[in-house]
């Protein structure tokens, strides 16, 4: 071996076993200034303080609730008795406010992302568009009681007689229309944005492959950008349900707030219901609360139950949605 | 254990001053088993395109400037634009090539503030006169990022072939069309078997070419690229590479790179922008071989970008 050969390379000494850490190192707020440290305790403070008060409104809704529920309240019109065993249950307030949901749902979803659709996707003009969007949060900032004043106003017009019931050419202007049209308001905002917040998120370069394959704008919109924003649709439209099922204000004013259904007589089925009086579940427990007129706690109880697991069922669905829409896939931005 | 004695070579760093110098560094210095390198300013990748078997004019871009507000993006450039071949801009950040590529669909229109001088015929018809949404289904085109449509593979395809918002056309009808689709793409033997699952949730690399698969789906003449490997790794970008090279003959192929390496391996001709201003329209050896322009040279040799 004559070649000349590298000599080994001269590598450290093997260092001497470093002091081991009692624990491993992780980041910790051990080392942070002092008001951090104490902003840190106070999130973590509310936080759970906040859950606790969650936590307590549902446990306790759900004990009372099941001792006092009876299935035959479901189904048993409230009546008029001098104990609680006399005055029946809360049936017709359920309906109504399944109706009025139903209906005041029925308009809003379709407005709601009409508006969100032509705000987000043409929006021109702009100043047009502007007012739009103040507009519709200023109908957001407006208190349900005087959306629910404002309704009066609208519904008592003799031309919009045939909404509610009408004697002699005096309007009554209280009816499930009227409560439902004015209930459509609370829930729009939250439709249009939840929808516009939606759609701003699909990235331009989707809808303009679109475009690049020769789709138009309409068939982009349908077929492309609604379906994407599905799950923020019906997000907006399930805290919409939420906000019309938990209103009062609108139902004790524009829906009579009687304790029963008050059907308009010589109407055919089912308008009848539709433009007379009515009562909901949230007016029958602020009736039935210590401070109404009824006082029956133990079925404002059993009805504010109902109410949570509406609320329950409906968080829950949104979860549903957005899971499935996980499964689809989004783009990477 | 010699790699860790040897001292690593000295880095040659490039004079931007003295293009000679430039030049020198920039030469190949093994051209790696054969590979036909590039003389001249460009440190050549292997070209993986052959000459063109033939070459028919579809596009003719006309003296084209195109306007933000005030500001002119494209500035009077002319090119044609030839099924056989694969055309390649190229040029740095806010050059105007992407402008240029997508005012060939009209889809500048859709920015409210751009204007567009110059007349771009297909087919010898000015574009103008194509209804947009004919236009671009006659002209297609494939984005930067992957956009597969938020619905299955299959309909992804189906979306193209059926008339406008209309979900009329039933799978089984379209089946044969989405199938040659897909495998024109080179996709349809990884998918032949999920058709039916959601399209966002392929690879980036599997996206995208459904996303060529999509614009090939609509049978057009031009197939527009804009950067179509930029955010794909180094596999997904050979593998729509090698579909780019197979597509040429079938339709005129337009690709935006920023990536000068890719146009060298793919591109017949390449055209090089420069502040809205098209330098050089030449064949990619070359542009890339023996640039006449000085900013060309200067371009390719890597002395900015």
């Amino acid at each position: 071996m004559d070649s000349p050969v590298a000599p080994p390379p001269v590598l450290p000494p093997p260092a001497t076993n470093p002091p081991r850490p009692s624990k491993d190192a992780v980041e910790g707020s051990s080392t942070w200034a002092l008001v951090d440290r104490i902003g840190l305790a106070i999130c973590w403070a509310l936080g759970l303080l906040f859950c606790a008060i969650a936590v307590a409104i549902v446990v306790y809704l759900f004990i009372q609730g099941i001792t006092y529920l009876k299935p035959s309240m479901l189904v048993t019109p409230a009546a008029s008795g001098f104990s609680q065993s006399e005055t029946g249950g809360f049936s017709d307030a359920l309906f109504g406010t399944m109706i009025v949901a139903t209906m005041g749902i029925s308009i809003a979803l379709p407005a709601g992302v009409a508006i969100a659709v032509w705000l987000v996707e043409y929006g021109r003009p702009t100043a047009l568009a502007r007012i739009t969007e103040s507009t519709i949060e200023a109908i957001a900032g407006i208190p349900s009681i005087v959306l629910a004043l404002f309704g009066t106003v609208i519904f008592s017009n003799a031309a919009l007689g045939f909404l509610s019931r009408s004697t002699e050419g005096i309007v009554f202007g209280r009816s499930f229309f009227a409560a439902s049209a004015m209930l459509s308001l609370v829930a729009l905002p939250l439709i249009v944005a939840s929808t516009r917040e939606g759609l701003n998120s699909i990235p331009r370069h989707v809808r303009e492959a679109s475009y690049a394959v020769g789709k138009t704008k309409a068939a982009t919109t349908r077929r492309i950008l609604l379906p994407a924003a599905r799950p923020q649709v019906a997000t907006g439209a399930m805290l919409g349900l939420g906000r019309i099922i938990g209103d009062t204000a609108i139902i004790v004013v524009l829906l009579g707030a009687t304790q029963n259904f008050a059907p308009v007589e010589g109407v055919g089925f089912p308008l009848n219901y539709l433009r007379g009086a009515g009562t909901t579940l949230t007016n029958f427990v602020y009736e039935a609360s210590p401070t109404g007129n009824l006082n029956q706690p133990e079925k404002a109880y059993a009805a504010a139950f109902v109410l949570l697991l509406m609320v329950l069922v409906l968080n829950g669905a949104v979860d549903v949605i957005h899971r499935r829409a996980r499964k689809v896939g989004t783009w990477s931005s | 254990m010699e790699f860790l004695t040897t001292p690593p070579p000295p880095i040659r760093r490039l004079e931007l001053d003295d293009p000679a110098a430039a030049q020198e560094v920039a030469a190949p210095a093994r051209p790696e088993n054969g590979a036909h390198a590039a003389p001249g300013g460009f440190t050549g990748a292997r070209r993986s395109i052959g000459a063109p078997q033939f070459s028919i004019r579809r596009m003719e871009i006309d003296e084209v400037s195109v306007f933000y507000g005030a500001k002119e993006a494209v500035k009077g450039v002319s090119l044609p634009v030839r099924q056989g071949e694969v055309l390649s801009l190229i040029g740095p950040s806010g050059c105007g090539k992407t402008t240029l590529l997508r005012s060939l669909n009209r889809l500048t229109e859709l920015t409210s503030t751009a204007t567009l001088k110059g007349r771009i015929l297909l087919d010898d018809v000015d574009i103008k006169q194509i209804e947009p949404t004919l236009l671009r289904r006659r002209v297609t085109m494939v984005f930067q990022q992957p956009n597969p449509f938020p619905m299955s593979v299959f309909d992804n395809i189906g979306y193209v072939l059926r008339e406008q918002g209309s979900r009329r056309a039933r799978k089984k009808q379209l089946e044969a069309k989405v199938h040659s689709a897909l495998d024109r793409a080179g996709l349809f033997e990884e998918v032949k078997d999920n058709l039916d699952h959601p399209a966002l949730k392929l690879s980036g690399g599997q996206q995208q070419r459904l996303c060529i698969a999509r614009a090939l789906a609509a049978e057009p003449e031009v197939l527009l690229l804009d950067e179509p490997c930029s955010a794909l790794d180094p596999q997904s970008t050979q593998v729509i590479e090698d579909l780019i090279v197979k597509l040429r003959d079938d339709v005129a192929v337009v690709i935006v790179t920023h990536n000068l390496q890719q146009a060298y391996r793919i591109a017949d001709h390449v055209a090089f922008m420069y502040l809205g201003d098209l330098v050089e329209y030449s064949s990619a050896t070359a542009l890339f071989g023996s640039p006449r322009e000085k900013r060309t040279q200067e371009y390719v040799s890597g002395a900015f970008g």
